[in-house]
């Protein structure tokens, strides 16, 4: 299985990306997104960074990068879909996922350890937990509050496509334990059913 | 073809939290000023040549729609002016 990581100007995080995937034994390479995307590819990650300065809102110019066009497709398709941190702004941007990733409500850049509970442990994802667990992770972003309309968010929560909600040491979903304002505590969402977590 | 203006303001709706203009309102605020609101918008001015004005307002708004502004987030309006000779 060879999974593509997608490379954008300011893209900062695809190494590591490509290192984690090489981890746990699966082969990755690097796209520039001028190049298009491989046909062989497997599976797709966006990576994080500061895609083109995060210039006009995060994730907002990669998002209309060509390479966006086979990436949606290849995600209609069923090819899974991974987007981190810009990557996920990117996802949102191009419309893969629902909703969109604003200013924090802190309006700083936060870089911080944080808690998440696993809501849908029945995703290629997520498979590895139980619904319930709670996990640590650090945040690094300035635009990390999810936004998205009540009529939206209600149909996020119904098809059970919430994959994470950031919560407390115990795994209460508190105000306080949402480190920027996102909706619902939301930090994890699939766009089309097993297809796009961002 | 007519050479114009089209400025484009996109502005977050209203009742999404608007975290940059709470911080300026504030600094405002301890600066001695009494407000009550306070908004923030992005404000792009585009130059373009077209066949009439509203021609010119169809560009700018498509261009609104597939990149200035976020519908989620956003709304946004376009005003348009010929450019002075």
């Amino acid at each position: 299985m060879t999974v593509a990581v997608v490379q954008f100007g300011g893209s900062n995080c695809d190494r590591d990306a490509v290192r984690a995937l090489d981890r746990v034994g699966v082969d990755a390479e690097r796209v520039w997104h001028e190049d298009g995307l491989p046909a062989d590819a497997d599976g797709i990650i966006l990576p994080g960074g500061f895609s083109y300065g995060d210039y006009l809102r995060a994730g907002a110019m990669a998002a209309h990068s060509p390479i966006m066009d086979a990436v949606r497709a290849a995600a209609e398709d069923g090819t899974p879909v991974l987007g981190v941190c810009n990557g996920a702004q990117i996802g949102s941007e191009s419309r893969l996922t629902p909703g969109a990733f604003t200013t924090n409500r802190s309006a700083r850049f936060q870089c911080e350890d944080v808690f998440l509970r696993v809501e849908n442990a029945d995703t290629p994802w997520t498979a590895a937990y139980d619904e319930g667990d709670v996990i640590e992770l650090p945040i690094a972003h300035g635009e990390g509050r999810f936004e998205i309309d009540d009529a939206a968010y209600e149909q996020l929560v119904d098809d059970d496509r919430v994959l994470f909600r950031y919560c407390d040491a115990d795994g209460n979903v508190t105000d306080a334990a949402n480190p920027n304002g996102s909706k619902g505590n939301v930090a994890g969402i699939l766009g089309s059913p097993r297809t796009s977590p961002c | 073809m007519t050479a114009y203006t089209a400025t484009v303001t996109v502005r977050l709706k209203r009742g999404v939290l608007d975290p940059e203009a709470d911080t300026t309102q504030k600094a405002l605020e301890r600066l001695g000023f009494e407000l009550s609101d306070l908004r923030s918008a992005d404000q792009f001015e585009v130059d373009l040549d077209a066949e009439s004005a509203d021609a010119a307002a169809e560009r700018a708004d498509e261009m609104a729609e597939r990149l200035l502004a976020n519908p989620t987030l956003h709304d946004y309006d376009v005003v348009v002016e010929e450019q002075a000779k």
